[in-house]
């Protein structure tokens, strides 16, 4: 029978059939944050080891200031920094911490160093873990209760889920990015249209893409609903990981493309769901309301309510416009906008700085902007490219690795009623700071919005 | 974990679609170790409170009625977002034992059964009509019968639901999963003998 790869990968990962149709899968790999704390402090309760410590690796990015030369905001800041230091020390983890230049966040160290691999069952305790499906391997995010269980057992049980297919057909016009093909994505499906689905993104649009832009795609499938999304490996994915520190080397190296070249879906596999979109329909996205699947062209307008005839939808987009503070009916581009946010795990990595410093060139932010590298690496190998200097000349502020403005924990957050322009996943009601109004975009669009201190087409800036 | 057996309360309808954990528990108390002093007051804390303290009387669990709540009528894919556990943890700090919705986050659906806090899935429709009676008759109390599969409504109608066969289980015992796993020690290690053959390549650091 014809199989989907999502199945492959689980079948290869099963090690009981429980009772009542749970599975019990075996995890190759176990990423972990300052956020695992609980689970580490309930296991050391409990009097437990870690199961297999090798196959654990942390990093240090949820709580981390991204000001350079600061550790942390606050005592209790500090504590949840230093409590994985203390808790990776004792069960013998390696640890990213502050100052190692592989420190970053989660979702863009894991492939950069090679630790995410095609074909692999991989964890984290966090909802932006299907990341690591750009390299085709089955990662999803789990709560603080299954970060536990992994620790302790290596396993975790779980019900398959259906699977779905996203095609996307076609390509891009200029000045379209990964950023807005999920954007469109999540406004087809809308924000529960995933629930309950593995996704698999295809189609000639997703095969050109680079490993980065397919982590962008990747990284937002929770933004549909879904815990996983995977890219089929091919040569971008080989040429991707092949000489990376933790990738297989020799032999193995042999031995792991064996296998990862039978992962594609087989021809005639049936997906529970499929779904289609043309790429040369798709425009650069932005979001106007409080869920990522209130996404429209920036050539769009602000949706009016007293449209939209079945009530629970219209009080919800009636809700979003007053927390955003937007008029029903105002043109995208009519928006101004406070504050700047390059960064996250969706868009951190070096191609997402370089997209954005190619629009920043030669102009001034006239609003204040930051841009927040995803990790160390990330932030040197943009430094030897001069990109940092770009941005500093443009005004911009150029920080250090980490979560930070995406999600806040670390404290660094926009002020209320703050408008930010943001290459994050996230515009929900105070995501970005108790009363932050954020709009989503790629990294260009969001440099055209530092430029012009408005939401932009990026395409009519011109080079 | 506390088990779940029937449990009878107080519900209160929340009509918004996508509520997401963000807004169940925002982002600056995640450092606040659970059950510590006043976790009950992090739910919905910013849509509940005033940057003074006070409450917002718009707020459903600020009216009389539902102050008193323990079990959540929710709309479709509540619980969506962020992984934070910390958002059963909330519910359950205020005294929320039921969750019923037509779809909820798969990740905070999974996490309400780690902690004894009981999802429940019904038809949109169902879920819909629920939320009518709780806001005609304010105040009312619902039961939700894990043994029989049942949620009785106000209107003294009884729906059965379905849920996943191991949750159930566990959740009715209240047993340690992690002690249920590790009884599978053999199993596990006869897995990782084959894997390493198989999969010899996965790093290991």
């Amino acid at each position: 029978m014809p199989l989907t790869m999502f199945d492959k990968v689980w079948a290869r990962h099963v090690v009981a059939e429980g009772p009542g149709g749970q599975t019990l899968l075996y995890v190759d790999r176990h990423l972990l944050h300052e956020g695992s704390a609980a689970a580490f402090a309930r296991l050391r309760r409990a009097g437990r080891r870690v199961r297999r410590p090798e196959l654990c690796v942390a990093t240090a990015d949820h709580y981390v200031l991204t000001s350079p030369g600061t550790p942390a905001a606050d005592a209790e800041i500090g504590t949840m920094i230093d409590a994985l230091s203390t808790h990776t020390a004792e069960q013998g983890i390696a640890l990213f911490g502050p100052g190692d230049a592989r420190r970053g966040i989660v979702h863009v160290i894991g492939p950069e160093q090679g630790l995410t691999l095609p074909g692999m069952l991989l964890v984290c305790g966090d909802s932006h873990t299907a990341t690591h499906g750009a390299l085709g391997a089955l990662a999803f995010g789990i709560g603080s209760s299954e970060v536990e269980h992994v620790l302790a057992t290596q396993t975790l049980w779980q019900c398959k889920p259906r699977t779905m297919r996203v095609t996307v057909d076609g390509r891009l016009d200029p000045g379209v990015a990964a950023k807005d093909v999920i954007l469109a994505i999540i406004a087809t499906l809308g924000a529960g249209g995933g629930v309950g689905y593995a996704l698999e993104y295809a189609g000639a649009v997703v095969r050109v893409m680079s490993i980065g832009e397919r982590a962008t795609v990747c990284n937002m499938s929770i933004e549909a609903g879904a815990r996983c999304g995977m890219v089929e490996p091919d040569a971008t994915t080989f040429a991707y990981l092949e000489g990376r520190p933790f990738a297989p080397r020799g032999e193995a190296w042999t031995q792991a493309m064996a296998y990862w070249r039978s992962l594609p879906s087989d021809a005639g596999a049936v997906f529970d769901r499929e779904v289609r979109l043309d790429g040369a329909a798709i425009a650069p996205t932005v979001t106007w309301g409080t869920s990522p699947q209130d996404a429209l062209p920036i050539t769009g307008r602000v949706p009016d309510p007293a449209a939209i005839a079945e009530a629970g939808r219209r009080q919800s987009v009636e809700r979003a416009l007053a927390y955003m503070g937007l008029a029903p009916g105002m043109a995208l581009t009519d928006i101004a906008v406070d504050r700047v946010f390059i960064g996250s795990c969706t868009n951190s990595r070096l191609e997402d700085l370089q997209a954005a410093a190619a629009v920043v060139r030669g102009r001034r932010a006239t609003i204040p902007a930051w841009v927040v590298p995803g990790s160390g690496l990330v932030k040197a190998a943009a430094e030897a490219e001069g990109i940092d200097r770009v941005f500093r000349e443009a005004g911009f502020e150029w920080r250090e690795a980490g979560c930070s403005m995406c999600v806040g924990m670390n404290g660094e957050t926009a002020r209320e009623g703050e408008r930010v322009a943001s290459t994050s996943n996230r515009n929900f009601e105070g995501r970005q700071g108790k009363g932050a109004r954020t709009h989503l975009m790629s990294p260009a669009m969001a440099a055209a919005a530092a430029v012009t201190g408005r939401l932009t087409d990026v395409r009519t800036l011109g080079g | 974990m506390q088990a779940f057996t029937r449990f009878t309360g107080v519900a209160v309808p929340i009509d918004l679609p996508n509520v997401d954990t963000d807004r169940v528990i925002p982002a600056r108390f995640l450092r606040k170790p659970q059950g510590s002093a006043g976790y009950d007051r992090f739910l919905f804390h910013d849509v509940r409170f005033d940057a003074d303290g006070s409450e917002k009387p718009e707020f459903v669990l600020n009216q009389a009625p539902y102050r008193s709540a323990t079990i959540v009528v929710a709309a479709e894919n509540f619980g969506c977002g962020s992984s934070r556990e910390a958002a059963v943890w909330a519910l359950m700090a205020y005294g929320i034992r039921v969750v019923i919705a037509p779809s909820l986050g798969d990740i905070f659906h999974q996490n309400c059964f780690k902690n004894g806090l009981l999802p429940v899935i019904l038809p949109a429709e169902v879920v819909a009509g629920l939320r009518r009676q709780l806001h005609a008759r304010p105040g009312v109390t619902m039961t939700a019968d894990l043994e029989s599969q049942t949620v009785s409504a106000p209107d003294g109608g009884a729906r059965h639901f379905e849920i996943e066969a191991f949750a159930r289980q566990m959740l009715l015992t209240g047993q340690d999963e992690i002690a249920l796993t590790l009884g599978y020690d053999a199993r596990i290690r006869d897995f990782e003998a084959r894997h390493r053959v198989e999969m010899p390549w996965v790093p290991t650091r």
